[in-house]
């Protein structure tokens, strides 16, 4: 098993600095996601890892050995591309031997080594079929198996599942974590879908213009985003101003700008100053009555049965439309122009400064 | 993606540089040494004297008109021709219609002047049907000669190009696109003039300017059957070839006014597909109709007729080869003689015409495969400069070639006798190949775009080094595409006249030389009986390229 360690990377295009200088560790066996918009430079680094792309700076090991100047055949790499890349004059087996004749293996070795990797992921029936005759899922993979059957270091995945169809992009997410599993292969994923990126991984990076912004489990992005970038990339998010103010007795509170007051003893050590809250849909509560303090109205301006859950756009007294989620029931009779009663689940938010670059609500 | 722009000297450095120098040997060395003569002599330096002379002589640069005016005039007959099959096909239903495809195909394939000379033994001054409708029914047939003859032949020969352009770019018109055009009220030839025509524009321009220029620089045909009727291309060759007087500063001059012609020409066609450029994709292509009562009789005459009259020429070579002859006189009676005459005297032609092709075919298929790879992949100065060099034998004419070989390399490269391949097999080997390989390499670049770059690094990635790759993984994969138009290539090379008939000695006589040389004696029964074996020759490799390519189709 290999650690993968990449410090102070920077890759240059044509005079455009993509990646201007990137850390990241990715520990052994780990499924390690890379993951972000378009553009964001996650495939650029996968390629500088697979050596397909120059490295402009920066140190590339896998554990002490520096692959900066390597060739892509000697790193050691099993890769899986977006469109599978199969060799489509080769035959299944042709396909998944072909790495293990490179190496000069006994040929008894070669075929029972294809045999078993094909058997993995249960294309052993069609072992003897030219890929033109297999779909996009069951190419993919023979694809993973053929780069899984050398042996490799670490397994690279360029975006392997965004060529299928939605359901076929879910047994399979499933079928490469396990696999995965089982081999226990130090592996890095690239995608720009959160939800494939939350379902699959161990370890998340979400980059951004070439940068790192976050790096951390599922869970962690997800409750604990540190930056806005972060909280609307992964989920969605409601992004409200507020002021922080100090009570008299020196407790936080945070005064929304539709003019309703949170109480957030968390952010007592810090000054007064303008901040910026991220309330995920899900984290508007409506209560039956404005019962309490703690409660605020709004208008409901639209609505979206989903089945599961039911979606509102809610403007509140101020005008700031927010998104509100609620589990659907059979008797929710809400209409559009009604007024609600909302609280807000105050575990569950973040606050950010006012440029949306650090989480102030982070325990340290 | 790659970032380094200079050449590396590894295997690829090397091929690269190969190439270049093989290049300034056989292509930029020739061509410029016609341009050097062209303006340039021992005696006065720097002169333009050779195209002075040209364009003040009316004798000369008639023959220029004469050029444009039969090439225009072919190309609006074959346009007008190839549009109305294409559209028949396109639009009706009809038995035979694969059949027919093959036979307009087959007469798209013969040299030119095999169909001039066939079409005077079928309209000439004692041709077969001229000679019928004077018996008995007293008609005189029009003048076969000149002007008309060299138009007929080109017409007939070059409509199936427009043919095959457009019924390629019919596969691009959606069915829905004709519906709403009837939807409004637009049927029939009004929706053709209106709808249809406008969406095969840039395919029709593309075609006609083929069309245009295979007539420009055809010389078999005008020479045979234009009698008085001097074309360009005859002059180039007449002037150069003629054994008193022979000028070869005044025809290198010729060769630069050709070569610059169809550069002009090119460049229109560059300019004009830009303008025009659309695309187009059909989801559901054009649906044949069923056809009754007089329609179906115009359809089926009018598809079959053409059809009929470009393969005449074919058909009636194949007869007249088994008739009995007497010199230029056919006589009663049919045999194998012609045929045994043929083996005897031209065995060498027939055996030349598998063996030069056959060597040319693989030197082109060679290079292309580095050159298409070394164009799209490891693009940088030296292989662009490759890329742009490999294209100029588009714009030379064949004639052209050929006197710039012969001038070239009689006495070796600059008079130092290293390269002095005049009268080889090499210098045909090498003339055919310099000639076909923009076509060849146009056909491996598609193909090798077809190739994502992920499958090669998924190759490297498992361990694979680049030579091998290459080796084992893209050229497997290019493969069939190049297989295909190498036999393409192959088909144009063995009825190739135009380059051969400058560079030809006894030895390495082909076929079509072999026919031409007949035709002029006047042996037609030998010169029937090659041009049958010669189309034999093309069936067989355009059967061969439908199995390899598995179309019953050629797309262009």
């Amino acid at each position: 098993m290999t650690q993968i360690n990449i410090s102070h990377a920077k890759k240059v295009f044509d005079d455009v600095t993509v990646i201007p200088d990137l850390n990241i560790t990715i520990n052994e066996g780990e499924l390690f996601t890379l993951l972000g918009p378009s553009g964001c430079g996650k495939t650029t680094l996968l390629r500088m890892i697979a050596g397909f792309n120059s490295i402009e700076g920066g140190d590339f090991y896998f554990d002490a050995d520096r692959i900066n100047d390597k060739d892509p055949s000697k790193r050691n790499i099993g890769m899986v591309f977006q469109n599978y890349a199969i060799f489509p004059h080769l035959t299944v087996r042709e396909n998944v031997e072909f790495g293990l004749k490179q190496r000069k293996l006994d040929k008894k070795v070669v075929r029972e080594t294809a045999e078993k990797y094909l058997k993995l992921i249960q294309m052993e029936k069609y072992m003897d079929r030219k890929p033109e005759r297999l779909s996009g899922g069951q190419q993919q993979r023979v694809a993973l198996a053929r780069a899984l059957a050398i042996n490799p270091a670490v397994l690279l995945m360029d975006e392997p599942l965004s060529n299928l169809d939605a359901k076929l992009r879910v047994d399979m997410r499933k079928a490469i974590r396990e696999i995965q599993r089982e081999v226990g292969i130090t592996t890095v994923y690239v995608t720009h879908d959160q939800e494939e990126a939350m379902a699959i991984s161990d370890q998340i990076a979400v980059m951004k213009d070439g940068i790192v912004q976050q790096v951390g489990s599922p869970k962690a992005l997800y409750h604990r985003p540190a930056n806005e970038f972060v909280a609307s990339f992964i989920g969605r998010t409601n992004i409200v101003m507020a002021e922080l103010k100090h009570s008299n007795e020196g407790v936080a509170e945070l005064h929304l700008q539709n003019g309703h007051v949170v109480v957030y003893p968390k952010l007592n050590h810090l000054s007064d100053q303008t901040v910026r809250v991220s309330i995920r849909p899900e984290d508007f509560i409506r209560v039956e009555q404005e019962a309490s303090l703690n409660t605020f109205v709004g208008k409901i301006e639209d609505s979206v049965y989903l089945g599961l859950n039911t979606e509102y756009v809610v403007a509140l007294s101020d005008g700031h439309l927010v998104q509100v989620t609620e589990e659907s029931s059979f008797e929710e009779d809400l209409t559009v122009g009604e007024q609600i009663a909302l609280t807000i689940n105050t575990d569950k938010i973040n606050v950010y400064c006012a440029e949306g670059l650090t989480n102030l609500s982070e325990v340290k | 993606m790659k970032n380094d722009k200079r050449l590396r000297l590894d295997m690829w450095g090397i091929a690269g540089i190969v190439i270049l120098v093989t290049y300034i040997l056989f292509l930029i060395y020739p061509v410029g040494n016609i341009l050097k003569q062209s303006f340039y002599s021992t005696s006065m330096g720097f002169t333009l004297d050779n195209f002075t002379k040209f364009f003040s002589m009316s004798y000369y640069s008639n023959t220029l008109l004469n050029s444009f005016k039969v090439s225009i005039t072919a190309t609006i007959f074959a346009f007008i021709i190839g549009t109305l099959l294409a559209y028949l096909f396109a639009m009706f239903d009809f038995k035979g219609k694969k059949l027919l495809r093959i036979l307009i195909i087959i007469a798209s394939m013969s040299a030119p002047f095999i169909g001039a000379y066939s079409w005077i033994l079928l309209l000439g001054r004692s041709g077969v049907i001229t000679r019928f409708l004077s018996q008995f029914l007293g008609v005189q047939t029009p003048d076969i000669y000149g002007f008309s003859g060299i138009v007929l032949v080109f017409t007939l020969q070059l409509f199936p190009l427009i043919f095959l352009y457009i019924n390629g770019a019919f596969k691009n018109i959606d069915q829905s696109i004709l519906e709403a055009a009837e939807g409004m009220g637009v049927t029939g030839i009004k929706r053709f003039m209106t709808v249809v025509l406008p969406l095969l524009m840039p395919t029709v321009l593309a075609g006609s300017l083929l069309v245009f220029m295979r007539a420009f620089s055809d010389f078999g045909t005008p020479m045979l059957i234009g009698e008085g009727y001097r074309t360009f291309p005859v002059l180039i060759y007449t002037e150069f070839i003629s054994e008193v007087g022979g000028d070869s500063a005044f025809a290198s001059a010729l060769a630069v006014i050709a070569i610059v012609i169809a550069l002009s020409i090119f460049m229109l066609q560059q300019i004009v597909s830009l303008r025009f450029a659309f695309s187009m994709n059909a989801l559901h292509p054009v649906s044949t109709k069923k056809v009754k009562g007089l329609k179906k009789f115009w359809v089926y005459v009018i598809s079959y007729g053409i059809v009929f009259t470009a393969v005449l020429p074919q058909l009636y070579l194949v007869y007249t080869s088994f008739q009995n002859t007497s010199g230029m006189v056919f006589q009663s009676g049919y045999s194998l003689n012609s045929y045994r005459e043929a083996f005897s005297r031209m065995g060498n032609s027939i055996f030349n015409t598998l063996r030069i092709p056959f060597f040319a075919i693989i030197i082109v298929v060679l290079f292309a495969v580095f050159i298409s790879y070394l164009a799209v992949r490891k693009r940088n100065t030296v292989t662009a400069t490759i890329d742009s060099l490999s294209m100029i034998p588009y714009i030379v004419p064949g004639t052209v070639l050929g006197i710039a070989y012969l001038t070239s390399f009689n006495t070796g490269v600059g008079g130092t006798g290293f390269l002095s391949i005049t009268g080889t097999t090499a210098i045909l080997v090498i003339s055919f190949a310099v000639r076909r390989l923009p076509y060849t390499i146009r056909s491996s670049v598609a193909a090798l775009h077809q190739i994502s770059p992920s499958i090669e690094e998924a190759a490297q990635s498992l361990g694979s080094s680049k030579l091998n790759t290459f080796f084992r993984i893209t050229v497997p994969m290019m493969m069939p595409g190049i297989i295909a138009g190498a036999i393409l290539s192959w088909i144009t090379m063995i009825s190739e006249l135009s380059t051969s008939i400058l560079l030809y000695t006894v030895n390495t006589r082909t076929v079509t030389v072999a026919i031409y040389t007949e035709v002029i004696r006047g042996n037609y029964g030998i010169a029937a009986a090659l041009s049958t074996i010669l189309m034999i020759f093309t069936v067989l490799s355009l059967l061969l390229f439908m199995k390899v390519s598995g179309k019953d189709d050629i797309s262009l």
